[in-house]
């Protein structure tokens, strides 16, 4: 059964379709991409999939529950987690602090006013953990608005990993960061565990094939194409849309 | 019956007067203007003055009030104003309370507490009774300024030059600045405009509203009420908005005093409830 | 800011020692605690004091936390002074600290109920808002003049002693030390609100709504959880104040009472749980200081500062006031630092 599911996903806003019949199958622990000229509805489809936008029509399945009427932060919960494609950080705090609170959070803390941050070892544990994992150490006291692009967007993922999902979802991830950063960034998205579902928007080819092992193409809000990296890149069509592309700009 | 509802519009008309003024400031310039009562007051002090100490005609000392007042926001709007356009809301917030305050005890200072009257001319005192309802002339009067206020708004706003570059400034001010239009001075403009006409309904409605130094602050809620409910994109909306709070204001009043205002708060409370960015407004979020 | 702590430290240390009450904190309650005898003759003012710095630390809590803007923190204020004042005079409940929380119960419930207000809509929406229930208890509070006294306020309110024992005299000895104490109770317990991962989320939900949901964090729950708490709080400030002047009257759901509390949290600096007691010290202060002056017009020269700082720019005051702490925290002191600027 997959992982993650849509059925037959529309969403409509006045005149404009930016979704229609999307259903897309993503099995457990794969490397799914989604690819597609600029305006093709990804980030319609990433804000679909966690809840930041309602759909018009269709349903979603999170392993085998509809989670099409859940809030974004209770499909959190159930282990669907993002990142987004311009960072959503907390300028003020610390990437200790940031992630310490999803951690916090996760293990169902969030509502204890009186226990002191940091008062329970475990949780404290695996806040460090995370902060090494994604090679923040030498920040993680720094104010997130002062620390360069890079390490932001690396805090952007890592945050997302805070929540342990069992989906992540992440939204052109090397968009923007500098190309001293990038491999830091494209090892660190490597080393994910295997047991984590990753579906990945991308612009960045490079990164697309060595990383995705199925690629899903979506234009104009529907998905033109799916299969195996080396299919869809000799795909005629996809050429078409791309080349198409180029051609215009 | 009828009469209430005379002389709830009457009211709301001139509350519709006294509130445009913060609407278009707030839908123009996305700027909280919570001084704007201190215009009306200044208005109606004005009259007070002209018509009570130094016998000028009634009829002339709203004009001057308006002009007057009008002038009073160009003057404090390029020397105060235009370096708070560009913060928060909270600072605007901040520093318009800060002039309320001022301009209340200043006036307290000079004028004194105790409320004005301005003395009306012998030829508005007293009413007409049309079809069994009573008319108080002074309200047709203001219903007839007012209204004609109104429509003369919309022609301006509608069918003027003018008009076109300010609904262009209120719909995107960057791309109106991109198309040439001076953004700067149609605001300076409209908010004297809008100030004037503030100062003009502190002068009409000193009989009615009561006039003293802390009118401000007592009708800022009424302004407020009006701009959240008839939103800022229009002025149909705060006009519907301002009949709507007049006759339910007069309404509530009569009918059930216990409860007057309480109708009113009642009423924003619910309007905002439902619809945040008030009950005209576009839906496109500000 | 970064904290200055040796490489080797574990992280758990690291946030342990933030939380601690560092010596600069310690030795402000001990001085303020020392006031009763330093200034027997200035309880009085104190008291007023004690009392606006709970309040404003009530705003601080939202405000500088969670980053919600209000202006009608005083309908919490009033009503609770109301509540509070009407069960002493009609002897519902007797104790002072018993009545005390129930007002305070009674001001959280309707922050409770209008927190929902608060949730949806712009900045400007949740100012006219807050604005309006606060204006429109104060017009309740004027129409049921046979309750609640009208414009001449309430009278014939005594208090009775504290726990039978601590009668309130004349010149507010015994106001002032419980005033005090009542602050100092209900600091502490903001304080661990603060440090704790409920307070972290809080801060994120200032920073970034949409972010806060992302990482699950139910942000309506914890707004409307910490609107109430805010407005607890900001009802025993209010009650305290029927119950140290034996009166409550319509001023309290005034607008110049909750621009006041804005303008001392900005003197004082939000988001560090001293802005609002640094703030109302100097606060009370210039007001003293300038009714010697001139008694009638303190409106006018609250009216002229609000300009003044909006002026110069709260960044700039900001910076002054982080410029200070800084160099307090230089003589050991290790307040909380977040010193986030106001709205945005």
């Amino acid at each position: 059964m997959p992982i993650l599911e849509t059925i037959g996903l529309e969403k409509r806003f006045g005149g404009v379709t930016a979704a229609h019949g999307v259903s897309l199958a993503i099995e457990k622990g794969a490397r799914h991409a989604l690819i597609g000229p600029n305006g093709a509805g990804k980030t319609t489809l990433i804000n679909l999939l966690t809840g930041v936008l309602k759909p018009t029509a269709g349903s979603i399945m999170l392993d085998g529950r509809d989670i099409t009427a859940l809030a974004p932060y209770q499909r959190v919960r159930l282990g669907m987690a993002r990142t987004f494609q311009i960072n959503q950080l907390f300028s003020d705090l610390t990437p200790l602090e940031t992630i310490g609170l999803a951690v916090s959070e996760r293990v169902g803390l969030g509502s204890d006013w009186w226990r002191l941050v940091g008062s329970r070892p475990a949780v404290t544990d695996e806040i460090v953990e995370i902060v090494e994992r994604f090679r923040l150490t030498d920040v993680m006291h720094e104010r997130t608005a002062i620390l360069p692009y890079g390490k932001q967007r690396l805090l952007e993922i890592a945050l997302a990993f805070a929540c342990r999902p069992h989906v992540l979802l992440l939204d052109e991830p090397a968009a923007g960061v500098p190309d001293a950063e990038r491999h830091e960034l494209l090892a660190t998205i490597a080393a994910l565990p295997e047991d984590v579902t990753v579906l990945l928007i991308e612009h960045d080819m490079d990164l697309v094939f060595s990383f995705a092992d199925r690629i899903s193409v979506l234009v104009n809000g529907g998905l033109l194409v799916e299969g195996a990296p080396e299919d869809v890149a000799r795909d005629p069509r996809v050429k078409a849309v791309y080349l198409g592309e180029e051609l215009d700009a | 019956m009828l009469t209430i509802l005379f002389d709830g519009l009457a009211y709301g008309m001139l509350l519709f007067v006294l509130a445009c003024g913060l609407s278009v400031t707030l839908g123009l310039m996305n700027f909280i203007n919570l001084a704007h009562g201190a215009f009306a007051m200044a208005g109606g002090y004005c009259t007070v003055i002209l018509v009570n100490r130094l016998g000028v005609p009634f009829a002339l000392g709203l004009p001057i009030a308006f002009l007057v007042t009008a002038a009073l926001g160009a003057l404090l709007e390029r020397t105060l104003y235009v370096h708070v356009y560009r913060r928060s809301h909270l600072d605007q917030v901040l520093f318009t309370i800060g002039l309320v305050f001022m301009s209340v005890a200043a006036v307290d200072y000079v004028m004194g507490s105790s409320q004005q009257f301005v003395l009306i001319p012998e030829a508005l005192q007293g009413h007409f009774i049309v079809f069994g309802i009573g008319m108080s002339k002074y309200r047709l009067l203001i219903i007839l300024i007012c209204g004609l206020l109104t429509v003369a708004l919309q022609l301006i706003i509608g069918k003027t030059r003018f008009g076109s570059r300010l609904r262009a400034a209120v719909d995107d001010q960057r791309v109106a600045r991109g198309l040439g239009i001076n953004v700067g001075a149609v605001f300076a403009i409209t908010f004297a405009f809008g100030s004037g006409l503030a100062g003009l309904g502190g002068a009409l409605g000193a009989e009615i509203l009561g006039l003293d130094p802390t009118f401000p602050l007592k009708y800022l809620i009424y302004f407020l009420i009006v701009v959240t409910v008839g939103g800022t994109s229009s002025i149909i909306g705060p006009f519907v908005a301002s009949i709507l709070l007049g006759i339910a204001d007069v309404a509530g009043k009569y009918y059930a005093p216990k409860l007057g205002a309480f109708v009113i708060y009642t009423i924003m409370i619910a309007v905002l409830i439902w619809r945040p960015q008030g009950l005209f407004a576009r839906s496109a979020a500000r | 800011m970064s904290a200055m702590i040796p490489p080797t430290d574990g992280v758990a240390a690291f946030l342990a020692r933030r939380a601690r009450w560092s010596p600069l904190e310690i030795a402000f309650w001990v001085f303020a605690f020392a006031t009763i005898w330093l200034f027997p003759g200035k309880h009085l003012i104190l008291t007023e004091t004690a009392i606006l710095a709970l309040f404003a630390l009530s705003l601080d809590l939202i405000l500088g936390y969670a980053g919600i803007i209000s202006l009608g923190q005083a309908a919490f204020f009033g009503l609770a002074g109301y509540v509070s004042g009407l069960v002493a005079k009609y002897g519902i409940v007797d104790e002072p600290v018993v009545a005390l929380v129930l007002s305070g119960l009674v001001a959280a419930a309707l922050g409770f109920v209008t927190s929902f207000l608060v949730l949806r809509g712009s900045d400007l929406t949740r100012l006219m808002v807050t604005l309006g229930v606060a204006l429109m208890l104060g017009e309740l509070a004027n129409r049921y003049s046979n309750i609640t006294g009208g414009a001449d306020g309430l009278q014939g309110v005594t208090i009775a002693p504290i726990f039978g024992v601590f009668r309130f005299d004349m010149f507010g000895h015994t106001g002032y030390v419980y005033c005090l104490i009542v602050l100092f109770v209900c600091f502490v317990v903001v304080r661990r609100i603060v440090y704790s991962p409920f307070g972290l989320s809080l801060r994120s939900l200032k920073g970034n709504t949409l972010r806060a949901s992302a990482i699950g964090i139910p942000v309506n729950r914890r707004l409307v959880a910490v609107y109430t708490v805010s407005a607890g709080i900001a009802g025993i400030a209010g009650a305290l104040l029927t119950q140290t002047t034996a009166f409550c009257s319509l001023d309290v759901f005034s607008l110049e009472r909750s621009a006041d509390l804005l303008l001392v949290l900005i003197i004082g600096g939000t988001g560090y749980l001293y802005g609002g007691l640094i703030g109302a010290v100097i606060y009370k202060f210039l007001q003293d200081w300038i009714a010697s002056l001139t008694p009638q017009y303190w409106q006018f020269w609250i009216g002229l500062v609000l300009v003044a700082i909006v002026l110069i720019g709260r960044e700039r005051v900001d910076g002054w006031v982080a410029a200070v702490r800084a160099a307090l925290a230089g003589l050991g002191g290790r307040l909380v630092t977040r010193s986030a600027a106001l709205g945005g």
